[in-house]
């Protein structure tokens, strides 16, 4: 089975309803991006994933392991196996950059304080933010406070990672940086589920590509079934419009 | 020469008069010091109950809401009287002194926990989602990121509630507690100028409520500086 596997996936806020039979899958050391128009439900799939937004049916199983929502002891051994970057970063506005990457894995996941902090350096220093240990995050740019946020979801060391835009508000000479970093991460056996509008970055990183659109999966391929050889009218639509746009 | 009224000084202070002031002034000091920190404690725990979404919380949640909005609505003397007038029916022989350090800790903890609650109210719920996700249990989001960063923003109005609040325990004055305002009563029944006597009264409450303002101030600066040192 794979890593992380979704089954029939349904969620809504009130009656508006925006996942609608979601099934996708995510291998061991796979990076599988979501694309899909604004508004058609890929944040709230990782809300959901996460297990911030309850799924009112279908199944999401993680290492083996249905994910049951409402334990929360299943919750919390879903959530010690992943990490994610929000697409507003969220990072601790009381704690310097330093202690934001490494308050979860110190304190709560109880790693050794020096070899965590050690390790939280080096993710700093990788992203172009060695120098910025000991500022606060409301003293950053929107792009360093997303580097920040990326450093916090890689020192937890996590099985699969996903990120929700982390391109968005980096400057284009950063983006490649920080594209860097996490590349040379996805060789490790990390798995991961990107959610971008950045298409080169998507094409360039992707093992494989899943197109969301009213709720679900309307296609799911290679990269280059994904781009150059669709097979359904509405991803040729929304590939053939974003990449007119730019990119 | 000098007024009239000042030859009247001296005995405003012999030995027994200055006992008199002093147990009202420590009257007053213990009001404001049980009320104080009474408001705090328990005010936060309200506070953290309205703010829970747990289903299990739930009754917690209404009960400290209820609580919160009739004590505050209510005025000082009348949650004051109730209480007094309370413990008789029920047929609770509690001296006033007691009745008044538990109505005005019941005050203070409504006010306060108004203030901490609004607080906690300006923190951003995606933090509060990032914690989630990292696994922090609910203790330890608010002990890491909604104190820390609700702390500097409720200071300032509570310790300016406090100063208020010292005042409002002259009410005690009412069930027949000597604190200050008392003193002032029977120092004025026993025919000193009445002016001298509340003059003693306004610096004997000046001594009482300053430290608790620099107190104040001293932990706004603290807080607020040692982020950006
Ligand atoms: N908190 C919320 N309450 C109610 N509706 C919401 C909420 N968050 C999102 N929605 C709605 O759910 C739908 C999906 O939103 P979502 O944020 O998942 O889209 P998205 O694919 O991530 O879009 P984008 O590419 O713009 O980030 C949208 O129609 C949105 O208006
Ligand atoms: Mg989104």
């Amino acid at each position: 089975m794979s890593f992380l596997d979704i089954h029939d996936l349904g969620a809504r806020y009130g009656s508006l309803r925006v996942l609608d039979g979601i099934d996708l899958s995510v291998e061991q050391g796979e990076v599988v991006s979501l694309i899909g128009p604004s508004g058609s439900g890929k944040s709230t799939l990782l809300k959901v994933i996460t297990g911030l937004m309850k799924p009112d049916r279908g199944r999401v199983t993680l290492a083996g392991a249905a994910v049951d929502y409402s334990n929360r002891k299943s919750l919390k051994a879903a959530r010690d196996r992943l990490a994610i970057v929000f697409q507003q970063y969220n990072l601790f506005g009381n704690m310097t950059v330093l202690r934001n990457v490494t308050v979860a894995p110190t304190t709560i996941k109880k790693r050794n304080r020096r070899q965590v902090e050690e390790k939280a350096r080096e993710l700093l220093d990788r992203v172009g933010l060695g120098d910025k240990l000991h500022v606060y995050p409301d003293q950053l740019s929107g792009g360093q406070q997303q580097r920040v946020a990326i450093a916090r979801a890689l020192c937890l060391e996590p099985e699969i990672l996903l990120l929700d835009e982390v391109t968005s508000a980096l400057d284009p000479e950063r983006v490649s940086e920080v594209l860097d970093t996490i590349r040379l991460l996805a060789k490790d056996n990390i798995a991961m589920l990107i959610v971008s509008h950045e298409m080169s970055f998507v094409r360039d990183v992707s093992h494989r590509i899943a197109f969301m659109a009213d709720g679900r999966v309307q296609e799911i391929g290679s990269p280059e079934q994904i781009f150059d050889n669709p097979q359904t009218d509405r991803t040729r639509d929304f590939v053939g419009r974003i990449s007119r746009v730019g990119h | 020469m000098s007024p009239d009224f000042l030859s009247d000084l001296p005995k405003l202070f012999t030995f027994y008069n200055i006992l008199l002031w002093g147990e009202a002034a420590l009257t007053t000091l213990l009001l404001s010091a049980v009320g104080c920190i009474i408001g705090m404690i328990v005010g936060f725990v309200l506070a953290i109950a309205r703010q829970s979404r747990r289903r299990a919380l739930i009754p917690a949640r209404i009960l400290s809401g209820l609580f919160v909005e009739i004590v505050r609505r209510v005025p000082f003397l009348i949650t004051l009287m109730l209480f007094f007038f309370g413990a008789q029916v029920l047929g609770f022989d509690l001296a006033p002194l007691t009745i008044a350090l538990i109505a005005t800790s019941v005050i203070s903890t409504a006010f306060v926990s108004e203030i901490i609650r609004g607080g906690l109210e300006t923190l951003k719920p995606a933090q509060l989602e990032a914690a989630a996700v990292m696994n922090f249990t609910p203790l330890q989001t608010l002990r890491l990121v909604s104190i820390p960063q609700a702390l500097p923003i409720v200071i300032p109005p509570i310790f300016g509630y406090f100063v208020l609040f010292i005042k409002d325990t002259a009410l005690a004055s009412q069930v027949g507690v000597l604190e200050l305002t008392q003193a002032g009563k029977i120092m004025t029944t026993k025919g000193h100028s009445a002016f001298l006597v509340y003059a003693v009264v306004l610096a004997l409450y000046f001594i009482v409520s300053y430290p608790l303002a620099r107190l104040g101030g001293y932990l706004e600066n603290r807080l607020v500086l040692s982020r950006h040192s």
